[in-house]
């Protein structure tokens, strides 16, 4: 079986499932954030009284904070009332950062476990051998009242990465990359498994940006098999309540419906050009075009390993009046060392606008939207048409080191044309 | 159940940020308010023109996107009795079971705007009038059936306690 089969048939309490085969699945873990309010409804029309088991809900409040609207303070002032009511012990309100940061950092997720999120970038979690998917708001009341949902099993697309990346290419370009092969729709209802020494020698960090970003070709589950950098983080992390689970791995017969592979050696920066994530492009193709916002952030692109590159290329140099440079660390936690290290301080004296944690600008709803004719370059997951504001404004979704490059010129460029030597970087240790 | 209505074609990947966009997130608590906005980034009159009963008629990947259920629930609410795809986005898919919108896959190449159609939900079949043609779609997983039959997810699970797959 493939790691997904594998962790369905643990969760449904079976020896062994198969692609297409419908299960019950007992969840291990589920998640909700500003939209919980709307599960809280649904939960109470459904008439049941207790939540199934109130320590494995996380709740937090990330797309809206602090309110932007009267309607939105209601929303989260229902969600305490509900949480307060329930007794729900992982409850962050605002003061945490985005769901897909703080479920691993505060050490929720383990490998091999059913996670499911009122989040389509649930996937990210797959990142540390989970098998994780988005669901909607009803679908999750269900979960709360039961602990259980049905689930198709999914067929398994392997991906192998080879090759080092070249100076300024990341996770961010490759998985768009990969995008641009496999189509928005090319993952739909299927899982994805990450293999190759590319892989193995990527961060957590930038393997989050994997699974993260996978959903955007509609993968149900995006995993990234666990090894000594999973486990290391997990176990320095992990919450003493939960039981912890034996990684997953795929059994040397597993059947895989399809095999790609890619080698990142000569791979380009890339960009993501309105109105689709799978319209990818090398960034060379479109440079020059000029930008009115540069956005670094949101659960894709918001880690410290991100601020350090974007960083590395601001630090010292001003961002033009005509962009407008938002930067919105994911988590608490990596504002903190983010400040620490001085990179919040090289942010603000080149003019950037430094927000609290939390997903800003990147679903459109406030901080940061676009005026009709604007032009946004962001670290975000999304570039459908009105996703950041006006439906005639447009997104262009690229890697940390293309947008804070494009930021410091005011236009897209490629962010090969800084070297690591003029960059000129002293004082902290990237 | 007979659905009759006329058609609103739309083209491929219909995003939920096109069927209910992000700045309108303020009006989430007013559903037939923000079921004015329903897909206003892909056509701004929509919901000024359609009547409730019509049909949403896609192409490949309707749906794409958040897991935002008012994506669905809009449509919904709007009055749009079913929406005919040549393939939907997975979340979307399961929302719009969820808050008893009927979803059909079919070969939609064949159907146009203004085209007058009549669907038969159970027999999953798909006829245009105007066209004088019919087509197929494929029977959903008898769990999703259970759950668009009880009148969507709630009423299941307020009628069994739990997921009916059988």
């Amino acid at each position: 079986m493939t790691i997904s089969e594998k962790i369905l048939a643990r969760a449904s309490g079976k020896k062994k499932v198969s692609p297409g085969e419908i299960v019950d699945a007992n969840v291990d873990l589920c998640m909700s954030h500003d939209n919980a309010a709307l599960v809280c409804k649904k939960f109470k029309e459904i008439g049941v009284k207790k939540v199934w088991n109130r320590d494995k809900i996380v709740l937090l409040f990330d797309h809206r904070i602090p309110a932007e609207s009267v309607k939105t303070a209601i929303g989260h002032k229902e969600v305490r009332e509900f949480v307060e009511q329930q007794k729900i012990k992982h409850f962050y309100d605002m003061r945490a950062g985005i769901c897909h940061q703080i479920l691993p950092e505060k050490g929720y997720v383990k490998p091999g476990e059913l996670i499911v999120g009122t989040d389509s970038h649930t996937t990210t979690y797959g990142a540390f051998g989970a098998f994780s998917t988005g669901i909607g708001a009803t679908e999750m009341a269900g979960v709360w009242a039961t602990g259980k949902l049905w689930l198709k099993v999914p067929p398994t697309i392997k991906i192998k990465v080879k090759g080092n990346f070249k100076v300024w290419v990341s996770a961010k370009d490759l998985i768009l990359y990969i995008i641009g092969k496999l189509s928005a729709s090319g993952a739909n209802y299927k899982a994805i498994e990450f293999y190759g020494n590319t892989i193995s020698n990527l961060s957590i960090a930038s393997r989050m940006v994997l699974s993260n970003l996978s959903m955007e070709a509609g993968a149900k589950a995006a995993i990234v098999p666990p090894d000594e950098k999973t486990m290391d983080y997990v176990n320095q992390r992990m919450q003493k309540q939960f039981v912890t689970l034996q990684p997953v791995y795929a059994d040397k017969d597993a059947v895989y419906e399809n095999e790609l592979s890619f080698n990142v050696s000569n791979l380009e920066p890339q960009l993501a050009c309105p109105h689709q994530v799978d319209n990818v492009h090398p960034v060379s193709k479109f440079k020059g075009l000029k930008i009115h916002q540069a956005f670094l952030g949101s659960c894709t692109n918001g880690r410290l390993e991100d601020l350090e590159i974007a960083a590395k290329i601001i630090k010292g140099k001003k961002i033009p009046m005509s962009v407008r440079l938002l930067i919105i660390p994911a988590s608490w936690d990596i504002w903190l060392q983010a400040m620490k290290l001085g990179l919040l301080e090289i942010f603000v004296k080149a003019g950037g606008l430094v927000l609290n944690p939390g997903c800003g600008p990147c679903l459109g709803a406030h901080q940061g939207l676009l005026a009709p004719g604007e032009r946004c370059i962001a670290t975000t997951n999304r570039n459908f048409q009105g996703r950041m504001g006006s439906p005639e404004a447009e997104v262009y979704l690229a890697s940390p080191a293309t947008v804070a490059a494009s930021a410091v010129n005011g236009k897209i460029v490629d962010p090969r044309r800084y070297t690591d030597e003029n960059t000129d970087i002293h004082g902290y240790e990237c | 159940m007979i659905l009759k209505g006329k058609v609103w074609k739309f083209g491929d990947s219909i995003s939920t940020d096109l069927i209910c966009p992000g700045r309108y997130f303020h009006l989430r608590s007013n559903l037939p308010e923000l079921a004015k906005h329903v897909l206003e980034d892909a056509d701004p009159d929509f919901a000024k023109k359609m009547k409730k009963g019509d049909f949403v008629v896609g192409g490949k990947n309707f749906g794409l996107g958040s897991s935002r259920e008012h994506a669905p629930t809009i449509i919904k609410i709007a009055g749009v009795s079913a929406v005919l795809a040549k393939s939907f986005a997975r979340i979307f898919y399961r929302n719009a079971i969820n808050v008893g919108l009927p979803l059909l896959e079919c070969d939609t190449s064949q159907i146009d705007e203004g085209d007058e159609l009549e669907i038969d939900l159970l027999q999953g079949i798909i006829e245009d009038k105007t066209k004088q043609i019919k087509l197929t779609t494929s029977s959903l997983p008898k769990a999703m059936l259970n759950i668009l039959n009880d009148g969507g997810l709630v009423a299941h699970i307020e009628k069994h306690g739990d997921f009916k797959l059988d």
